[in-house]
């Protein structure tokens, strides 16, 4: 009963937030509605008892990723409207209907086959947290190692990409002012 | 109707991903479609957390923690190019990006 309200709950504002987020002409707007939706999703992750990914996607998502977005909007100029493309609506809407049809094929197939076991079932007594630990750590160490490596290289990128030049707000410089001034230095300096 | 099952979790994963997929045809600015394949991966995500919940098996959930690190990686390396591009030409529009006329 009370799980049948959240879910219905969740779900409504969930579509509404991502809703406002895609339709939307304010990037501000957008980002907001977009943080709301993230935290709505975490909502449906503890009610399916996987409190340990809801509680990653709160601090992951609307932690990390919104700040990095709230941060990175302060380069662009976000107080105009946004433009947006105006092709046929038919054929959007269609192709997007047929797409998501193609992903609850792709997700139901081995449910239709019914001869699905449980690689790696709960675990009687432990916790989620426990559980995923005990999974992560063993069957999957190594792809948890690549994706830590991964965010390295993320990590140095975006610091290589947007970090150098941060005391010139090359904003206000035409092209050939910049390659006038990094003329003399290091040639990487912008690219 | 009051039972929530797998398939209410599935529709509701197919919703979220038709207005994700809408979100990048329809947008111009990149970091508005950055934002819609945002909501595609978040609703990918519900689809492998409510599969692992009803089948009683973790490799929905593990799948779902190497979306979200993809997607923070994805976040970092694709700002740090928008920003180096808008320093350079002053807009982020899709239609403004291709630089080789053919």
């Amino acid at each position: 009963m009370f799980e049948a309200i959240a879910f219905y709950l969740f779900a409504f504002l969930t579509i509404a937030m991502f809703f406002i987020t895609v339709t939307t002409s304010q990037a501000l707007y957008a980002l907001t509605a977009l943080a709301a939706g993230m935290i709505f999703i975490s909502a449906f992750f503890f009610i399916l008892g996987a409190e340990f990914l809801g509680a990653v996607q709160i601090v992951v998502y609307s932690g990390a990723v919104m700040a990095l977005y709230a941060f990175g909007m302060m380069f662009f100029d976000t107080t105009r409207e946004v433009k947006e493309k105006h092709g046929n609506k038919y054929i959007v809407v269609g192709l997007s209907t047929i797409a998501a049809l193609l992903v609850v094929v792709i997700f139901a197939a081995p449910i239709v086959s019914e001869n699905i076991t449980a690689l790696y079932p709960m675990v009687e007594g432990a916790g989620n947290t426990q559980e995923v630990g005990m999974v992560l750590f063993t069957k999957y160490l190594i792809p948890f190692e690549v994706a830590a490596v991964m965010l390295l290289v993320a990590m140095i990128a975006g610091i290589v990409l947007a970090g150098k030049k941060m005391d010139l707000s090359l904003t206000l410089y035409h092209t050939a002012e910049i390659d006038e001034m990094t003329k003399g230095q290091d040639k990487k300096v912008l690219s | 109707m009051m039972e929530i099952g797998l398939n209410h979790y599935l529709v509701l994963s197919t919703i979220l991903f038709s207005i994700g997929l809408v979100g990048v045809m329809r947008r111009k600015n990149l970091l508005l479609l950055f934002f819609a394949t945002e909501i595609l991966l978040n609703s990918v995500n519900i689809a492998f957390a409510a599969i692992s919940h009803f089948y009683g098996d973790l490799t929905g959930q593990m799948f779902a923690f190497f979306v979200i690190a993809i997607a923070a990686s994805e976040v970092a390396v694709g700002l740090g190019l928008l920003i180096v591009w808008h320093k350079r030409h002053g807009n982020i529009d899709l239609d403004t990006l291709s630089t080789m006329k053919g």
